[in-house]
């Protein structure tokens, strides 16, 4: 549905695009995962006919973007970063104006309005103001915009971004539920989005693609091999430290001032694919403390791009620099 | 130009959910009137003393009245074009609504049509309740309603020429603020430049001054359509609108 070759975009300054392929199949839902300045919206703005690529093809639907944008700009829904409202409009107007410009024949305006609107949660506040709706309204009525039309592909721009953690579920699962009629790409910093929203991730920083990879494979990587945190009911961090060391497959154990007295922390790093928490919970239990938590810490968004991107050197330097921002947002929004 | 209606619908309602709309109507008909106020007055004086002095000269309504009526509020339109050009494209670069513009199944130029045939018909609107004043002239006198006509045509082809200027200024900034001093100052230079032909009378005075809106206007106030006026709106009705085209087109490649 989607076939992007060598797609390239250059500023006076920078290049945000860099020599990016991928392709989507129909009713696929894929994730654009990477760190602010990575070139997602940049590239979503090249499939959507905004603005024209430096170098390299795009093909959203059979259609070239560069050749027939208006064909392209039939078949696809861009809810941009910013959701382009009109504040001084009410939600029913503006998802009539939305539905004249793309096309929707008058006959069928009204039904489709109101089957967005459904869809979307927003039926409720048709003749409000836009201006006086709440951040997810707003979000919401952006959505609604992008399906209008009933477009074949779906191009979402940090679609959760700024809603508070009721709302992201609300508006994952509403864009799961689009998926299948639509192909949809999805553009996100957080990890977790990606695996609970998508099928497929394609990850970039500094405007290359650092691997494309099924959601379930990501999973995995996450999962295995990832720090632990350990919480221990314990007078002395030394004991408890020499014990740790000498679980068998761990790698390193790093101290977390925990603040109470007898209570103390360690984050602790295992070999990559082996799963080391058995063992430490074995080995504090037998030497008589009592274990207060044992969790994995999963893998941040930085760790993943480092795993990904082992084996190539240039790359493992991008995207170690390019993520310690990411890595910081992602443990806040979770 | 499919879009193109719909575009326009939009901006009209967002202009009318604005004040902007009702003060630049507000403006427009107190100052025509403040104008057509002392113009009659005056000219009622006049033709009260040159009875008492026996002369009875014909004086006439239209040369004494809706010539210099129409010629002053030409100038308010200064000031009110700025006014409804500058949020155009300004404001939806600002708030990022361009990106929905430009992403959906119409061409920019129906974009561009779209806004300024709303721009006009505002402008319209506004001239026509300024010229409800001038219904009073037909009912105590007896003024010609052809040249009358004419005056007001040259008005809103003179409107049409700045508005399109006007929208190619907006295109070119996300700061309304800019968008609007720019246009005026456009517009203001657009009108000075007629008083070249007073002290410069060589040809290139007249060339500067025929590219001035005022040399084009005056004959439609004294009921005159001259081809050449006409081709002359029409002409900066194209460039602008061309021009707006090509900023639309230069905006995708750099933004
Ligand atoms: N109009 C522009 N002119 C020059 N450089 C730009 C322009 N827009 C974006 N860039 C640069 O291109 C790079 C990619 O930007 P882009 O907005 O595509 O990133 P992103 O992945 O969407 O980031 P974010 O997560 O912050 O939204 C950045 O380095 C940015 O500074
Ligand atoms: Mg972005």
């Amino acid at each position: 549905m989607i076939k992007v070759e060598g797609l390239t975009k250059r500023y006076a300054r920078a290049t945000a695009v860099d020599n990016i392929s991928f392709e989507v199949d129909k009713g696929q839902i894929v994730g654009f995962l990477g760190p602010n300045g990575a070139g997602k919206t940049t590239t979503m703005r090249m499939l959507t006919c905004f603005m024209p690529p430096s170098g390299g093809r795009a093909e959203v639907a059979g259609f070239d973007v560069v050749k027939s944008p208006m064909e392209v700009k039939k078949r696809i829904g861009y809810l941009p970063e910013t959701p382009p409202l009109y504040p001084e409009m009410e939600v029913g107007e503006y998802l009539d104006f939305v539905g004249k410009l793309k096309g929707v024949p008058s006959a069928d305006l009204a039904k489709r309005i109101q089957e967005v609107s459904e869809r979307c949660a927003v039926a409720d506040v048709r003749n409000k103001l836009i201006s006086k709706l709440s951040k997810g309204y707003k979000q919401r009525v952006g959505l609604a915009q992008a399906i209008i039309h009933n477009p074949d592909v779906l191009i979402l721009d940090e679609p959760t971004s700024g809603l508070d953690p009721k709302q992201i579920m609300e508006t994952r699962d509403l864009i799961r539920s689009l998926a299948g009629d639509h192909t949809i790409i999805l553009s996100t910093h957080i990890l977790t989005e990606v695996e609970q929203t998508c099928e497929t991730a394609i990850i970039i920083a500094k405007g290359k693609v650092m691997a494309t990879d099924s959601v379930a494979a990501l999973k995995n990587r996450r999962a295995g091999g990832s720090a632990v945190l350990v919480e221990v009911e314990a007078v002395s961090e030394g004991q408890v430290r020499e014990k740790l060391e000498r679980v068998s497959g761990v790698s390193r154990v790093v101290h977390k001032p925990s603040g109470t007295h007898g209570i103390v922390t360690f984050e602790v790093e295992g070999l990559s694919g082996k799963n080391i928490r058995p063992e430490i919970a074995r080995a504090v239990v037998e030497s008589g403390w009592s274990l207060n938590e044992l969790r994995p810490l999963g893998m941040s968004l930085e760790e993943v791009f480092l795993q990904l991107t082992s084996g190539t050197k240039a790359a493992e330097h991008e995207a170690a620099t390019a993520a310690p921002a990411v890595g910081d947002e992602e443990k806040e929004s979770e | 130009m499919r879009g193109a209606w719909t575009i326009c619908q939009k901006e009209l309602h967002s202009y009318f959910a604005s004040p902007v709309a009702y003060a630049v109507m507000a403006l427009y008909a107190l100052i025509f009137g403040f104008f057509f106020y002392s113009a009659t007055a005056f000219f009622v004086e006049a033709s009260m003393q040159s009875q008492m002095m026996g002369r009875s000269f014909p004086m006439n309504v239209n040369e004494m009245i809706i010539r210099p009526v129409l010629m002053n509020t030409s100038v308010i339109g200064l000031f009110l074009i700025p006014m409804i050009t500058m949020r155009l494209f300004a404001e939806e670069k600002r708030s990022g609504t361009i990106e929905l513009l430009i992403t959906s199944p119409v061409t920019d130029l129906a974009i561009i049509v779209g806004k300024w045939l709303a721009a006009v018909l505002l402008y319209t609107a506004v001239i026509l309740v300024a010229a409800l004043s001038v219904i009073f002239l037909f009912a105590w006198g007896q003024p010609d309603v052809k040249p009358v006509l004419i005056g007001f045509f040259g008005l809103l082809l003179q409107g049409a020429a700045l508005l399109a200027i006007g929208a190619f200024i907006s295109t070119t900034t996300k700061n309304q603020i800019i968008a609007g001093t720019a246009g005026f100052v456009v517009s203001l230079l657009l009108w000075v430049i007629e008083w070249i032909s007073q002290f410069d009378t060589s040809t290139t005075g007249k060339v500067i001054s025929y590219l001035s809106v005022v040399t084009h206007l005056e004959p439609f106030t004294k009921g005159v359509v001259d081809l050449k006026d006409v081709v002359f709106f029409v002409s900066l009705i194209f460039l602008g609108l061309f021009l707006s085209a090509r900023s639309l087109e230069s905006l995708r490649w750099r933004a």
